[in-house]
Protein backbone atom coordinates (compact mmCIF):
# COMPACT_ATOMS: atom_id res chain seq x y z
CA UNK A 1 0.00 0.00 0.00
CA UNK A 2 0.92 3.33 -0.77
CA UNK A 3 1.23 6.06 2.28
CA UNK A 4 2.06 9.50 1.64
CA UNK A 5 2.45 9.84 5.81
CA UNK A 6 2.89 8.00 8.60
CA UNK A 7 -0.58 8.56 9.50
CA UNK A 8 -2.23 5.42 11.27
CA UNK A 9 -5.62 6.10 10.02
CA UNK A 10 -3.79 6.40 6.89
CA UNK A 11 -2.74 2.95 6.72
CA UNK A 12 -6.25 1.76 8.48
CA UNK A 13 -7.79 3.07 5.71
CA UNK A 14 -5.46 1.79 2.76
CA UNK A 15 -5.22 -1.80 4.46
CA UNK A 16 -8.77 -1.76 3.43
CA UNK A 17 -10.50 -1.70 6.98
CA UNK A 18 -12.95 0.15 8.78
CA UNK A 19 -11.49 2.57 10.87
CA UNK A 20 -12.52 4.46 13.52
CA UNK A 21 -11.64 7.33 15.22
CA UNK A 22 -13.00 9.65 18.14
CA UNK A 23 -13.11 12.78 19.50
CA UNK A 24 -11.77 14.75 23.05
CA UNK A 25 -12.83 18.15 24.13
CA UNK A 26 -10.14 20.04 25.67
CA UNK A 27 -10.69 21.35 29.59
CA UNK A 28 -11.61 25.09 30.13
CA UNK A 29 -8.16 25.29 32.34
CA UNK A 30 -4.54 24.91 32.01
CA UNK A 31 -4.70 21.87 33.69
CA UNK A 32 -4.09 19.15 30.84
CA UNK A 33 -4.74 15.80 33.18
CA UNK A 34 -8.76 15.61 32.27
CA UNK A 35 -8.01 15.80 27.85
CA UNK A 36 -5.55 12.98 29.12
CA UNK A 37 -8.00 10.48 30.55
CA UNK A 38 -10.16 10.96 28.33
CA UNK A 39 -7.63 10.09 25.78
CA UNK A 40 -7.10 6.89 27.75
CA UNK A 41 -10.37 5.77 28.02
CA UNK A 42 -10.82 5.21 24.78
CA UNK A 43 -7.53 4.60 23.05
CA UNK A 44 -7.49 1.10 22.56
CA UNK A 45 -11.14 0.79 20.90
CA UNK A 46 -9.65 3.32 18.04
CA UNK A 47 -7.53 4.31 15.64
CA UNK A 48 -6.97 8.14 15.91
CA UNK A 49 -8.03 10.26 18.17
CA UNK A 50 -9.90 14.25 17.20
CA UNK A 51 -8.88 16.78 19.48
CA UNK A 52 -11.35 19.67 19.25
CA UNK A 53 -10.42 23.81 18.46
CA UNK A 54 -12.79 25.55 20.54
CA UNK A 55 -15.53 24.25 19.64
CA UNK A 56 -18.62 25.88 19.80
CA UNK A 57 -16.41 28.99 19.63
CA UNK A 58 -16.13 28.20 23.64
CA UNK A 59 -12.30 29.31 25.00
CA UNK A 60 -10.44 26.13 25.67
CA UNK A 61 -7.19 24.74 26.45
CA UNK A 62 -5.95 24.70 22.90
CA UNK A 63 -5.88 21.97 20.44
CA UNK A 64 -2.49 21.91 19.17
CA UNK A 65 -1.12 21.62 22.70
CA UNK A 66 -4.09 18.84 23.53
CA UNK A 67 -2.35 16.79 20.71
CA UNK A 68 0.58 17.14 22.15
CA UNK A 69 -0.38 15.80 25.99
CA UNK A 70 -1.90 12.87 24.13
CA UNK A 71 0.50 12.42 21.07
CA UNK A 72 3.37 12.17 24.22
CA UNK A 73 1.04 9.33 25.79
CA UNK A 74 1.90 7.51 22.52
CA UNK A 75 -1.54 7.74 21.25
CA UNK A 76 -2.69 9.14 17.82
CA UNK A 77 -4.21 12.43 17.69
CA UNK A 78 -6.21 14.32 14.90
CA UNK A 79 -5.63 18.14 15.19
CA UNK A 80 -8.96 19.83 14.16
CA UNK A 81 -8.22 23.47 13.33
CA UNK A 82 -10.97 25.85 12.35
CA UNK A 83 -10.10 28.82 10.84
CA UNK A 84 -12.68 31.36 12.95
CA UNK A 85 -9.64 32.04 15.17
CA UNK A 86 -6.43 32.38 13.17
CA UNK A 87 -5.00 33.94 9.91
CA UNK A 88 -2.88 32.23 7.48
CA UNK A 89 0.44 33.03 9.19
CA UNK A 90 -1.03 31.29 12.41
CA UNK A 91 -2.50 28.52 10.39
CA UNK A 92 0.46 27.46 8.67
CA UNK A 93 2.87 28.38 12.02
CA UNK A 94 0.65 25.80 13.79
CA UNK A 95 0.92 23.20 11.50
CA UNK A 96 4.85 23.09 11.40
CA UNK A 97 3.99 23.31 15.55
CA UNK A 98 1.88 19.89 14.96
CA UNK A 99 4.30 18.31 12.47
CA UNK A 100 7.20 18.93 14.78
CA UNK A 101 5.73 16.93 17.45
CA UNK A 102 5.07 14.02 15.30
CA UNK A 103 1.30 14.82 14.89
CA UNK A 104 -0.06 12.88 11.43
CA UNK A 105 -3.47 13.71 11.01
CA UNK A 106 -5.64 16.97 10.90
CA UNK A 107 -8.91 18.38 10.01
CA UNK A 108 -9.60 21.70 8.70
CA UNK A 109 -12.94 23.42 9.39
CA UNK A 110 -14.67 26.68 9.69
CA UNK A 111 -15.34 26.65 12.77
CA UNK A 112 -18.98 27.74 14.53
CA UNK A 113 -19.69 31.23 14.41
CA UNK A 114 -18.39 32.90 17.59
CA UNK A 115 -21.55 34.42 18.40
CA UNK A 116 -22.42 30.59 19.88
CA UNK A 117 -19.61 31.23 22.31
CA UNK A 118 -18.74 32.84 25.49
CA UNK A 119 -17.22 35.01 23.69
CA UNK A 120 -19.64 37.18 21.17
CA UNK A 121 -18.17 40.29 21.08
CA UNK A 122 -14.79 38.71 19.55
CA UNK A 123 -13.33 39.22 16.24
CA UNK A 124 -13.56 36.41 13.70
CA UNK A 125 -10.52 36.06 11.05
CA UNK A 126 -11.69 33.86 8.31
CA UNK A 127 -8.66 34.86 6.24
CA UNK A 128 -9.31 31.48 4.65
CA UNK A 129 -12.48 29.25 4.53
CA UNK A 130 -12.07 25.51 5.18
CA UNK A 131 -11.60 24.69 1.43
CA UNK A 132 -8.28 26.80 1.51
CA UNK A 133 -7.49 25.17 4.47
CA UNK A 134 -7.37 21.93 3.05
CA UNK A 135 -5.81 23.48 0.39
CA UNK A 136 -2.94 25.12 2.55
CA UNK A 137 -2.01 22.29 4.23
CA UNK A 138 -1.08 20.12 1.15
CA UNK A 139 0.51 22.80 -0.89
CA UNK A 140 2.67 22.89 2.61
CA UNK A 141 2.87 18.96 2.32
CA UNK A 142 3.32 17.96 -1.19
CA UNK A 143 5.20 21.12 -3.23
CA UNK A 144 7.34 22.07 0.05
CA UNK A 145 6.09 25.38 0.21
CA UNK A 146 4.41 28.29 2.14
CA UNK A 147 1.40 30.32 0.69
CA UNK A 148 3.53 33.29 0.52
CA UNK A 149 5.34 30.51 -1.77
CA UNK A 150 9.20 30.17 -0.01
CA UNK A 151 10.26 26.49 0.71
CA UNK A 152 9.80 25.16 3.69
CA UNK A 153 13.24 22.91 4.24
CA UNK A 154 11.48 20.26 6.58
CA UNK A 155 7.97 20.09 5.03
CA UNK A 156 4.93 18.79 7.26
CA UNK A 157 3.60 15.79 6.34
CA UNK A 158 -0.07 15.22 7.72
CA UNK A 159 -2.50 13.87 6.63
CA UNK A 160 -5.55 15.97 5.44
CA UNK A 161 -8.91 15.31 6.51
CA UNK A 162 -12.48 17.89 6.06
CA UNK A 163 -16.04 17.73 7.27
CA UNK A 164 -19.15 17.32 5.56
CA UNK A 165 -22.38 18.03 6.17
CA UNK A 166 -25.08 16.11 4.53
CA UNK A 167 -27.63 17.60 6.12
CA UNK A 168 -27.06 21.20 5.76
CA UNK A 169 -28.93 23.06 2.79
CA UNK A 170 -29.07 23.13 0.46
CA UNK A 171 -29.11 19.45 -0.34
CA UNK A 172 -28.41 19.99 -4.17
CA UNK A 173 -25.10 20.77 -3.55
CA UNK A 174 -23.85 18.79 -0.89
CA UNK A 175 -22.33 16.19 -3.33
CA UNK A 176 -20.57 19.00 -5.42
CA UNK A 177 -19.22 20.54 -2.27
CA UNK A 178 -17.51 16.75 -0.74
CA UNK A 179 -15.97 17.13 -5.09
CA UNK A 180 -14.67 20.65 -4.30
CA UNK A 181 -13.08 19.55 -0.69
CA UNK A 182 -11.60 16.63 -2.72
CA UNK A 183 -10.50 18.54 -5.21
CA UNK A 184 -9.12 20.88 -2.85
CA UNK A 185 -7.26 17.96 -0.97
CA UNK A 186 -9.11 15.86 1.36
CA UNK A 187 -8.36 12.32 2.37
CA UNK A 188 -10.41 11.41 4.53
CA UNK A 189 -14.08 13.06 5.81
CA UNK A 190 -15.80 13.11 9.46
CA UNK A 191 -19.25 13.78 8.90
CA UNK A 192 -21.84 15.66 10.76
CA UNK A 193 -23.72 13.19 13.39
CA UNK A 194 -25.99 11.28 11.11
CA UNK A 195 -29.41 10.21 13.19
CA UNK A 196 -31.44 10.66 9.33
CA UNK A 197 -29.82 7.33 7.74
CA UNK A 198 -32.36 7.51 4.76
CA UNK A 199 -30.97 11.31 4.19
CA UNK A 200 -27.43 10.29 4.54
CA UNK A 201 -27.70 6.96 2.36
CA UNK A 202 -28.97 9.03 -0.02
CA UNK A 203 -25.62 11.29 0.12
CA UNK A 204 -23.87 8.71 -0.30
CA UNK A 205 -25.23 7.36 -3.23
CA UNK A 206 -24.91 10.69 -5.11
CA UNK A 207 -21.05 10.13 -3.55
CA UNK A 208 -20.70 6.63 -4.92
CA UNK A 209 -22.39 7.95 -8.30
CA UNK A 210 -19.55 10.11 -8.58
CA UNK A 211 -17.01 7.91 -7.88
CA UNK A 212 -16.22 10.44 -5.14
CA UNK A 213 -16.08 7.23 -2.61
CA UNK A 214 -12.75 6.18 -4.36
CA UNK A 215 -11.13 9.94 -3.94
CA UNK A 216 -11.48 10.27 -0.36
CA UNK A 217 -12.23 8.32 2.72
CA UNK A 218 -15.84 8.88 4.46
CA UNK A 219 -16.55 8.42 7.99
CA UNK A 220 -19.95 8.79 9.35
CA UNK A 221 -20.07 10.78 12.51
CA UNK A 222 -22.10 8.86 15.42
CA UNK A 223 -23.07 10.71 18.22
CA UNK A 224 -25.09 8.45 21.03
CA UNK A 225 -28.02 10.23 22.70
CA UNK A 226 -27.99 10.32 26.68
CA UNK A 227 -31.59 11.44 26.29
CA UNK A 228 -34.34 12.79 24.95
CA UNK A 229 -33.68 16.25 26.29
CA UNK A 230 -30.34 15.59 24.43
CA UNK A 231 -32.08 14.56 21.24
CA UNK A 232 -34.63 17.27 21.25
CA UNK A 233 -31.87 20.21 22.13
CA UNK A 234 -29.99 18.91 19.19
CA UNK A 235 -32.98 19.52 17.21
CA UNK A 236 -33.80 22.68 17.93
CA UNK A 237 -30.33 24.12 19.06
CA UNK A 238 -27.76 23.02 16.69
CA UNK A 239 -26.55 24.42 14.36
CA UNK A 240 -26.40 21.79 10.95
CA UNK A 241 -28.25 19.13 12.79
CA UNK A 242 -30.99 16.66 11.42
CA UNK A 243 -32.36 15.04 14.05
CA UNK A 244 -35.91 13.02 12.98
CA UNK A 245 -39.18 12.60 15.13
CA UNK A 246 -38.72 9.32 15.06
CA UNK A 247 -36.00 9.35 16.91
CA UNK A 248 -37.22 11.28 19.28
CA UNK A 249 -40.01 8.90 19.92
CA UNK A 250 -38.26 6.19 20.52
CA UNK A 251 -36.26 8.04 23.23
CA UNK A 252 -39.56 9.19 24.88
CA UNK A 253 -40.69 6.05 24.22
CA UNK A 254 -38.13 4.37 27.16
CA UNK A 255 -38.16 5.44 30.73
CA UNK A 256 -36.04 7.87 32.12
CA UNK A 257 -33.14 5.78 33.50
CA UNK A 258 -33.25 3.74 30.25
CA UNK A 259 -32.51 6.38 27.74
CA UNK A 260 -28.67 6.39 27.78
CA UNK A 261 -28.79 2.56 27.53
CA UNK A 262 -31.13 3.22 24.38
CA UNK A 263 -29.03 5.84 22.86
CA UNK A 264 -26.35 3.45 22.91
CA UNK A 265 -28.21 0.59 20.65
CA UNK A 266 -29.67 3.75 18.45
CA UNK A 267 -25.74 4.20 17.65
CA UNK A 268 -25.14 0.42 17.80
CA UNK A 269 -27.22 -0.09 15.40
CA UNK A 270 -26.83 3.08 12.58
CA UNK A 271 -23.24 2.01 12.64
CA UNK A 272 -24.28 -1.67 11.98
CA UNK A 273 -26.36 -0.42 9.08
CA UNK A 274 -24.18 2.13 7.61
CA UNK A 275 -20.89 0.13 7.42
CA UNK A 276 -22.73 -2.00 4.80
CA UNK A 277 -23.54 1.37 3.11
CA UNK A 278 -21.20 1.27 -0.13
CA UNK A 279 -18.30 3.76 0.15
CA UNK A 280 -18.60 4.26 3.92
CA UNK A 281 -14.74 4.04 5.16
CA UNK A 282 -15.17 3.79 9.00
CA UNK A 283 -17.03 5.82 11.97
CA UNK A 284 -16.21 8.69 13.68
CA UNK A 285 -17.69 8.42 17.18
CA UNK A 286 -17.89 11.55 19.13
CA UNK A 287 -19.49 10.79 22.44
CA UNK A 288 -19.43 14.13 24.24
CA UNK A 289 -18.19 14.17 27.46
CA UNK A 290 -19.29 10.44 27.72
CA UNK A 291 -16.20 9.02 26.36
CA UNK A 292 -16.11 6.65 28.57
CA UNK A 293 -19.00 5.22 26.36
CA UNK A 294 -16.98 4.83 23.13
CA UNK A 295 -15.64 1.52 24.36
CA UNK A 296 -18.91 -0.12 24.24
CA UNK A 297 -19.95 1.03 21.19
CA UNK A 298 -16.96 0.08 19.09
CA UNK A 299 -17.51 -3.60 20.66
CA UNK A 300 -21.11 -4.10 20.03
CA UNK A 301 -20.74 -2.66 16.77
CA UNK A 302 -17.88 -5.72 15.91
CA UNK A 303 -15.18 -3.08 15.26
CA UNK A 304 -12.89 -4.51 18.04
CA UNK A 305 -10.04 -5.20 18.44
CA UNK A 306 -9.13 -2.39 16.42
CA UNK A 307 -5.50 -3.01 13.68
CA UNK A 308 -2.43 -3.17 14.63
CA UNK A 309 0.93 -2.47 12.71
CA UNK A 310 4.29 -2.90 13.48
CA UNK B 1 -25.06 53.70 0.06
CA UNK B 2 -23.45 54.66 3.56
CA UNK B 3 -26.39 53.33 6.41
CA UNK B 4 -25.65 54.77 9.91
CA UNK B 5 -27.82 54.74 13.20
CA UNK B 6 -28.04 57.08 15.63
CA UNK B 7 -26.31 56.47 18.86
CA UNK B 8 -28.32 56.48 21.90
CA UNK B 9 -29.27 59.55 23.65
CA UNK B 10 -27.89 58.95 26.61
CA UNK B 11 -24.73 58.67 25.25
CA UNK B 12 -24.78 61.53 22.76
CA UNK B 13 -25.71 63.60 26.09
CA UNK B 14 -22.94 62.80 27.81
CA UNK B 15 -20.64 63.59 24.75
CA UNK B 16 -21.54 67.32 24.59
CA UNK B 17 -22.95 68.10 27.74
CA UNK B 18 -20.07 70.33 29.01
CA UNK B 19 -20.58 73.12 26.09
CA UNK B 20 -21.70 75.94 26.68
CA UNK B 21 -22.80 76.05 22.58
CA UNK B 22 -23.21 73.05 19.97
CA UNK B 23 -23.70 73.11 16.47
CA UNK B 24 -25.80 70.01 15.60
CA UNK B 25 -24.73 69.39 11.65
CA UNK B 26 -26.86 66.98 9.30
CA UNK B 27 -25.64 65.40 6.32
CA UNK B 28 -27.98 65.53 3.61
CA UNK B 29 -27.28 62.26 1.49
CA UNK B 30 -26.77 58.85 2.33
CA UNK B 31 -27.58 58.80 6.27
CA UNK B 32 -30.63 60.98 5.48
CA UNK B 33 -31.89 58.71 3.10
CA UNK B 34 -32.08 56.11 6.18
CA UNK B 35 -33.34 59.07 8.29
CA UNK B 36 -30.70 58.65 10.76
CA UNK B 37 -28.64 62.11 9.97
CA UNK B 38 -30.03 64.49 7.62
CA UNK B 39 -31.14 68.15 8.32
CA UNK B 40 -33.90 67.08 9.48
CA UNK B 41 -32.81 64.63 11.91
CA UNK B 42 -30.81 67.22 12.66
CA UNK B 43 -33.34 69.70 13.83
CA UNK B 44 -35.31 67.05 15.72
CA UNK B 45 -31.94 65.92 17.67
CA UNK B 46 -31.05 69.90 18.25
CA UNK B 47 -34.69 70.01 20.24
CA UNK B 48 -34.26 66.98 22.12
CA UNK B 49 -30.74 68.39 23.21
CA UNK B 50 -32.39 71.42 24.51
CA UNK B 51 -35.05 70.18 26.16
CA UNK B 52 -32.11 67.96 28.16
CA UNK B 53 -30.60 71.20 29.03
CA UNK B 54 -33.10 73.08 29.75
CA UNK B 55 -33.99 69.95 32.36
CA UNK B 56 -30.94 69.70 33.92
CA UNK B 57 -30.92 73.61 33.87
CA UNK B 58 -27.86 74.23 32.27
CA UNK B 59 -27.19 77.39 29.68
CA UNK B 60 -26.56 75.98 26.21
CA UNK B 61 -27.11 77.66 22.77
CA UNK B 62 -27.87 74.54 20.89
CA UNK B 63 -28.29 75.65 17.21
CA UNK B 64 -28.54 73.08 14.13
CA UNK B 65 -27.69 73.23 10.06
CA UNK B 66 -26.34 70.85 7.80
CA UNK B 67 -24.99 70.60 4.45
CA UNK B 68 -25.79 67.84 1.39
CA UNK B 69 -22.33 66.47 2.02
CA UNK B 70 -20.08 66.44 4.61
CA UNK B 71 -17.10 64.28 2.65
CA UNK B 72 -16.56 67.21 0.22
CA UNK B 73 -15.11 70.00 0.47
CA UNK B 74 -17.29 72.82 -1.43
CA UNK B 75 -20.85 71.54 0.07
CA UNK B 76 -18.99 73.54 3.47
CA UNK B 77 -19.03 76.95 1.72
CA UNK B 78 -23.04 77.51 3.00
CA UNK B 79 -22.22 76.96 6.12
CA UNK B 80 -18.88 78.56 6.59
CA UNK B 81 -19.96 81.06 9.14
CA UNK B 82 -22.36 78.57 11.49
CA UNK B 83 -19.12 75.93 11.53
CA UNK B 84 -16.92 78.97 12.53
CA UNK B 85 -18.64 80.62 15.44
CA UNK B 86 -19.22 77.00 17.04
CA UNK B 87 -17.94 75.99 20.14
CA UNK B 88 -17.94 72.42 19.51
CA UNK B 89 -19.93 70.19 16.76
CA UNK B 90 -21.89 67.15 16.65
CA UNK B 91 -22.15 65.89 13.39
CA UNK B 92 -24.96 63.47 12.25
CA UNK B 93 -22.67 62.17 8.96
CA UNK B 94 -21.17 58.78 8.69
CA UNK B 95 -17.40 58.62 10.61
CA UNK B 96 -16.40 59.89 6.88
CA UNK B 97 -18.13 63.10 7.91
CA UNK B 98 -16.78 63.86 11.19
CA UNK B 99 -13.26 63.21 10.36
CA UNK B 100 -13.54 65.47 7.50
CA UNK B 101 -14.93 68.38 10.16
CA UNK B 102 -12.40 67.80 12.86
CA UNK B 103 -9.69 67.87 9.90
CA UNK B 104 -11.07 71.35 8.69
CA UNK B 105 -11.27 72.68 12.07
CA UNK B 106 -8.64 71.74 14.15
CA UNK B 107 -9.69 73.41 17.12
CA UNK B 108 -13.14 72.64 17.42
CA UNK B 109 -14.02 69.95 19.26
CA UNK B 110 -16.78 67.37 16.75
CA UNK B 111 -18.82 64.49 18.02
CA UNK B 112 -19.93 61.54 16.45
CA UNK B 113 -23.93 61.61 16.68
CA UNK B 114 -24.61 58.12 14.72
CA UNK B 115 -22.81 54.22 14.53
CA UNK B 116 -21.88 54.38 10.52
CA UNK B 117 -23.31 50.24 10.89
CA UNK B 118 -22.34 49.53 7.00
CA UNK B 119 -22.67 49.87 3.43
CA UNK B 120 -26.44 48.79 1.96
CA UNK B 121 -29.28 49.07 -0.33
CA UNK B 122 -32.87 50.27 0.57
CA UNK B 123 -34.85 47.09 0.85
CA UNK B 124 -37.95 49.51 1.64
CA UNK B 125 -38.14 53.19 3.25
CA UNK B 126 -37.49 51.20 6.52
CA UNK B 127 -35.42 48.19 6.08
CA UNK B 128 -31.66 48.56 5.15
CA UNK B 129 -29.14 45.74 4.41
CA UNK B 130 -25.64 45.14 4.56
CA UNK B 131 -24.21 44.52 0.86
CA UNK B 132 -20.79 45.59 0.91
CA UNK B 133 -17.66 45.60 2.92
CA UNK B 134 -15.27 47.85 0.53
CA UNK B 135 -12.90 44.63 0.52
CA UNK B 136 -10.91 45.96 -3.11
CA UNK B 137 -10.79 43.23 -4.95
CA UNK B 138 -15.28 42.66 -6.10
CA UNK B 139 -15.22 39.20 -6.58
CA UNK B 140 -19.34 39.37 -7.31
CA UNK B 141 -18.37 38.10 -11.56
CA UNK B 142 -17.71 34.81 -10.22
CA UNK B 143 -20.69 34.29 -6.92
CA UNK B 144 -23.25 35.28 -9.50
CA UNK B 145 -23.96 38.82 -7.66
CA UNK B 146 -24.40 37.73 -4.43
CA UNK B 147 -21.17 39.06 -2.33
CA UNK B 148 -20.01 36.29 0.35
CA UNK B 149 -17.32 38.89 2.04
CA UNK B 150 -20.89 41.49 3.26
CA UNK B 151 -23.46 38.68 3.39
CA UNK B 152 -21.69 35.70 4.94
CA UNK B 153 -21.10 35.34 8.36
CA UNK B 154 -18.13 33.89 7.87
CA UNK B 155 -16.89 35.59 4.66
CA UNK B 156 -16.27 31.91 3.30
CA UNK B 157 -15.70 32.20 -0.62
CA UNK B 158 -16.31 28.13 -1.11
CA UNK B 159 -19.73 27.89 0.93
CA UNK B 160 -21.90 27.65 2.08
CA UNK B 161 -20.87 26.07 5.73
CA UNK B 162 -22.33 23.39 7.88
CA UNK B 163 -24.79 25.82 9.48
CA UNK B 164 -26.87 26.76 6.95
CA UNK B 165 -30.87 25.50 7.06
CA UNK B 166 -33.80 25.97 4.78
CA UNK B 167 -32.00 29.07 3.29
CA UNK B 168 -31.50 30.82 6.99
CA UNK B 169 -27.71 31.33 8.41
CA UNK B 170 -26.77 29.56 11.39
CA UNK B 171 -26.40 32.82 13.48
CA UNK B 172 -30.14 34.40 12.63
CA UNK B 173 -33.00 32.71 11.47
CA UNK B 174 -33.33 36.29 10.23
CA UNK B 175 -30.77 36.21 8.06
CA UNK B 176 -30.74 34.53 4.35
CA UNK B 177 -27.46 32.25 3.81
CA UNK B 178 -25.52 34.36 0.98
CA UNK B 179 -24.05 30.56 -0.33
CA UNK B 180 -28.02 29.75 -0.60
CA UNK B 181 -28.64 32.64 -2.60
CA UNK B 182 -25.24 32.29 -4.70
CA UNK B 183 -26.53 28.54 -5.42
CA UNK B 184 -29.61 30.12 -6.46
CA UNK B 185 -28.88 32.87 -8.36
CA UNK B 186 -25.91 30.11 -10.29
CA UNK B 187 -28.74 27.54 -11.07
CA UNK B 188 -30.92 30.61 -12.30
CA UNK B 189 -28.08 31.49 -14.60
CA UNK B 190 -27.75 27.93 -15.53
CA UNK B 191 -23.94 28.15 -14.44
CA UNK B 192 -24.52 25.69 -11.41
CA UNK B 193 -21.23 23.28 -12.19
CA UNK B 194 -19.30 27.07 -11.44
CA UNK B 195 -20.33 26.08 -7.89
CA UNK B 196 -17.61 23.52 -7.98
CA UNK B 197 -14.55 25.75 -9.07
CA UNK B 198 -12.70 25.94 -6.03
CA UNK B 199 -12.53 30.40 -5.12
CA UNK B 200 -8.70 31.35 -4.86
CA UNK B 201 -7.21 32.45 -1.48
CA UNK B 202 -8.43 36.05 -0.94
CA UNK B 203 -5.31 39.04 -1.11
CA UNK B 204 -6.60 40.66 1.87
CA UNK B 205 -4.12 42.83 1.16
CA UNK B 206 -6.37 45.11 -0.80
CA UNK B 207 -8.83 45.51 2.18
CA UNK B 208 -8.39 47.40 4.97
CA UNK B 209 -5.90 44.97 6.09
CA UNK B 210 -3.53 46.47 4.05
CA UNK B 211 -3.75 49.57 5.43
CA UNK B 212 -5.95 52.70 4.66
CA UNK B 213 -6.67 52.40 1.13
CA UNK B 214 -6.65 56.00 -1.17
CA UNK B 215 -6.36 56.81 -4.70
CA UNK B 216 -5.70 59.34 -7.16
CA UNK B 217 -6.83 60.00 -10.29
CA UNK B 218 -3.71 60.48 -12.78
CA UNK B 219 -4.78 62.98 -15.18
CA UNK B 220 -5.07 65.63 -12.23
Amino acid sequence: MELKTKSKLEKVFKSGQLAVTSECGPPRSSDPEHIIKKGHIIKNHVDAINITDNQTSVTRLCSLASCIHLKLEGMEPVLQMVVRDRNRIALQSDILGAASFGINNMLCLSGDHQSFGDHPKAQNVFDLDSMQLIQTVRHMRDEGKFLGGEEIKVPPNLFVGAAANPFADPFKIRVPRLAKKIAAGAEFIQTQCVYNLEKFELWMKGVVERGLHEKVFIMPGITPMRSVGMAKYMARAVPGMDVPEELIKRLSGVPKEKQAEEGITIAVEAIQRLREVKGVAGFHIMAIEWEDKVPEIVERAGLYPRPKFD
Amino acid sequence: MIVGQQKPFEEIWGMVKDHKQLTVFGCNTCVAVCQQGGNKEAEILASLLRMRATQEGLDMDIKSGGIERQCEHPFFESAKDLLDRSEAVLSMACGIGVQFIASKYMTTPVYPALNTTFLGDVQTDWHFTEKCQACGDCILGITGGVCPVSRCAKRLFNGPCGGSAKGKCEISKDLDCAWQLVVDRLEALGKLDDYEKLAPIKDWSKDRAGGPRSFKLEDF
